[in-house]
């Protein structure tokens, strides 16, 4: 048997304890009555205390949603969702009162540590050597739990530079002015069937204000967990770079390990004004279900940048190995004058995972860059498709644009798809599409192997030097983060 | 040593080793040769215990160990080294990186304490230096862009890290020119002495000019035909396998 086929064996025979996070918090919920309808909306919107306006957008959303379809252009399969059969709303009950992190509920502070996400202000991650981020990166971090979020860090220390880092909840209520602006401004409530639904029925994510000139002194993150049953998480995420000012965030997600299927489909709006510069991680590990593809989280996600200022530029980076379905595109839009957008991706599939993910970079501005570098890993049975457009508009002289997508097979019984759209209404505009597709040979696994490494680190090595291009863009703390999780989510073949 | 009797294997069905047997004591180097096709790669492949080589009779052993029985990275921390005829390529894997997760394999599988990225770089460093290659070898990728001749160079560089206590050259010398064939040479003699032994595949007696062997074997039609001194090379230079061949059949 060749060394390839082994290493697919073994991916296959996989079970369900590669993935580390699959427990469950047991704490009492407050939950909403599952289904979902105008009462449903206006129940969320009094639970969070929120002013009339937003509940009007959110049914707003809920009209527009209710005239829309699933879209149905993606390579992927799965059952139809009853949108009736969830619970909208799900929050650990807790004290009222509670102000500092000392009171967070002690369940949830230990939730968090076992995650590796330490909620106090010591802000190193878990498998992460203090002594490799002495002296610099600390890191702030917000906890999102279900549908609210339980606990913010390093909120003082950001305040001192000016810099807003708390959840959207707490925005809506003490800067509504600033999320009234830009919220629904980057991605329209009707913008597609998800994106409405998150728009009528958001609970809670991030909210971050850097202001005009300031450097952000910390990485920001955000750490997503999924715990309780039949319940969808819908978080919305905004973030605001004033001109000149830069900020580096990164969310993180995992879930319990179930037998049915979990929704998460949330919004992330970033807006970048004259030199502004944002930096936007995902290190996304929902559970992906089991081998046979039972269970896991259908991740429908709408996440897109505006470029509006001059010079900004805004840099997605995503390392996708969880979830049984990923359905994302995060995107930008480059409207001003010489902005930049940039894509690097990790997608692995494994089992019967399902990717359709990529971006969209539609330059409107003159002079708009924008490269998409693209790796796509399928191993099992699971599909992995890229799909990207570049869209040049006819204002956009001088436009540029390169991609690189990039396929690995391990085994035969997967897929890897590229779906590239270009449309280019400019004649000056410059785009450049490259793609490779390569199986891990045999002769690698056994070249590897005569040196002294065993299967899966050799898989590993191959999986990493693959990828190389897109970890190097991490924050080097997530980075390594990243590199370990790539080894678990292909564990048997990629180590 | 290494001790082989009877050895065949075959490929697809189809018999390509039939009956090889061979003994290489400690401390010494032997050269195999014979012509296109008659299994001196199978030989080395199925050595170091390559998957698509099914083994269909016969016995291996080095140092008491018996090889057949164990996967290639057991065999490699035993001291197995396979200086491969066509290297191959790894992209976005350092060549520094991958030597360093290798040679910790190995001394991790023989209860040795790892080298760190300092104690390695310092090692590589010298080696690097004393095979008058390049320090950019290093941060390069395995093999990625490398000329026939680097990629050659490269097994050999390998070779001095890892320290290997057999070495199998599987016509390293191929599709090299003078001045690689020397590095190479001198890059095994280095290695020379009491605790290292080394299997020379090759076609040509121009290498073994650079690397004298204590013994050459003539490898024809899956069968060791003739075992002989260093001059047994000259001769098979003068008269050709052909003639050889015959005879022994």
């Amino acid at each position: 048997m060749s060394s390839a086929t082994q290493a697919l064996d073994t991916v296959q025979s996989v079970t369900q304890s590669g993935y580390k996070w699959g427990w469950e918090t047991e704490i009492e919920m407050d939950l909403a009555p599952k289904g979902l309808n105008e009462d449903t909306i206006r129940l969320i919107s009094a639970r969070k205390e929120e002013p009339a306006w937003l509940l009007e957008w959110r049914l707003k959303a809920f009209a527009a949603w209710q005239q829309m379809t699933e879209p149905q252009w993606a390579r992927v399969e799965h059952a139809p969702i009853d949108y009736q059969d969830l619970h909208y709303y799900a929050a650990p009950k807790r004290k009222p009162g509670l102000k500092s992190l000392d009171e967070v509920d002690p369940e949830l502070l230990r939730t968090y540590e076992k995650l590796g996400i330490p909620l106090k202000e010591r802000a190193i991650l878990a498998g992460v050597d203090p002594a490799s981020v002495e002296g610099g990166s600390q890191i702030a971090v917000d906890a999102v739990f279900d549908s609210v979020s339980v606990a913010t860090t390093f909120r003082e220390t950001l305040k001192k530079a000016g810099v807003i880092f708390c959840p959207i909840s707490e925005a809506v209520r003490d800067h509504p002015d600033l999320v009234q602006q830009y919220i629904g401004s980057v991605v329209p409530v009707s913008d597609n069937f998800f994106a409405a639904l998150n728009s009528a029925v958001f609970t809670d994510g991030s909210f971050v204000y850097v202001p005009k000139g300031v450097r952000c002194p910390m990485e920001l993150s955000t750490y997503f967990r999924i715990n309780a049953r039949s319940t969808g998480q819908f978080e919305r995420t905004l973030i605001i770079a004033e001109a000149g000012s830069y900020v580096s965030y990164l969310e993180g997600c995992t879930a319990p390990m179930r037998d049915e299927n979990q929704l998460h489909a949330a919004v992330v709006e970033l807006v970048a004004h004259d030199d502004a510069q944002i930096k936007y991680s995902t290190v996304q590990n929902w559970y992906p279900g089991d081998a046979e593809g039972r269970g896991g989280i259908y991740n429908f996600v709408t996440k897109r940048g505006a470029c509006r200022g001059a010079r900004s530029k805004i840099s997605w980076t995503q390392v996708e190995t969880g979830s049984a379905i990923t359905w994302k595109y995060p995107s930008c839009v480059l409207h001003g004058d010489d902005s930049v957008g940039e894509f690097y991706s990790v997608a692995v599939t494994n089992n019967r995972q399902q990717a359709d993910t990529g971006t969209k970079m539609i330059h409107i501005g003159r002079n708009t860059k924008s490269t998409i570098v693209s790796k796509g890993i399928s191993a099992g049975r699971s599909n992995n498709t890229y799909r990207g457009m570049v869209r040049i508009l006819p204002m956009a002289a001088g436009a540029r644009n390169y991609t690189q997508c990039d396929s690995l097979l391990i085994g035969d019984q997967c897929g890897a798809h590229t779906v590239p759209y270009i449309e280019s209404r400019n004649p000056t505009a410059k785009v450049e599409h490259e793609a490779t597709t390569s199986k891990i040979a045999d002769d690698q696994l056994f070249y590897c192997r005569q040196r002294g490494l065993s299967e899966e680190d050799a898989v590993n090595l191959i999986v990493n030097g693959f990828c190389k291009d897109v970890l190097k863009e991490l924050p080097m703390e997530f980075a390594v983060e990243a590199q370990k999780l790539l080894a678990v989510s292909l564990e048997g073949s990629v180590g | 040593m290494l001790e082989i009797r009877g050895l065949s294997a075959a490929i697809e069905d189809k018999p390509i080793l039939q009956g090889v047997d061979l003994t290489v004591p400690q401390g010494e180097v032997h050269a195999i040769m014979g012509p296109n096709g008659s299994g001196k790669s199978t030989l080395a492949y199925v050595l170091s215990g390559r998957e698509d080589y099914v083994v269909t009779g016969g016995t291996a052993t080095f140092d008491g160990h018996d090889l057949l029985a164990m996967a290639p990275e057991e065999r490699a921390a035993t001291g197995v080294f396979l200086a491969f005829q066509y290297p191959v390529e790894l992209p976005g894997v350092g060549n520094a990186n991958f030597l360093r997760t290798a040679l910790n394999a190995q001394r991790r599988s023989r209860g040795e304490s790892e080298l760190d990225a300092v104690q390695f770089l310092k090692m590589a460093r010298t080696e690097t230096k004393r095979l008058e290659m390049p320090d950019d070898m290093l941060r390069r990728n395995v093999n990625v862009g490398f000329s026939g001749g680097e990629k050659k160079r490269n097994e050999v560089l390998q070779m001095a890290i890892l320290r290997p206590r057999l070495a199998i050259l599987d016509e390293t010398d191929s599709g090299l020119d003078i001045d690689a064939l020397r590095i190479v040479a001198d890059g095994v003699n280095a290695l020379r002495g009491p605790d290292f032994s080394a299997l020379v595949i090759t076609h040509y007696q121009r290498l073994l000019e650079h690397i004298v062997p204590d013994r050459v074997h003539v490898l024809a039609g899956g069968r060791i035909v003739r075992s002989g001194g260093p001059e047994l090379a000259h001769e098979l230079e003068a008269k050709g396998y052909a003639g050889m061949v015959a005879e022994a059949v």
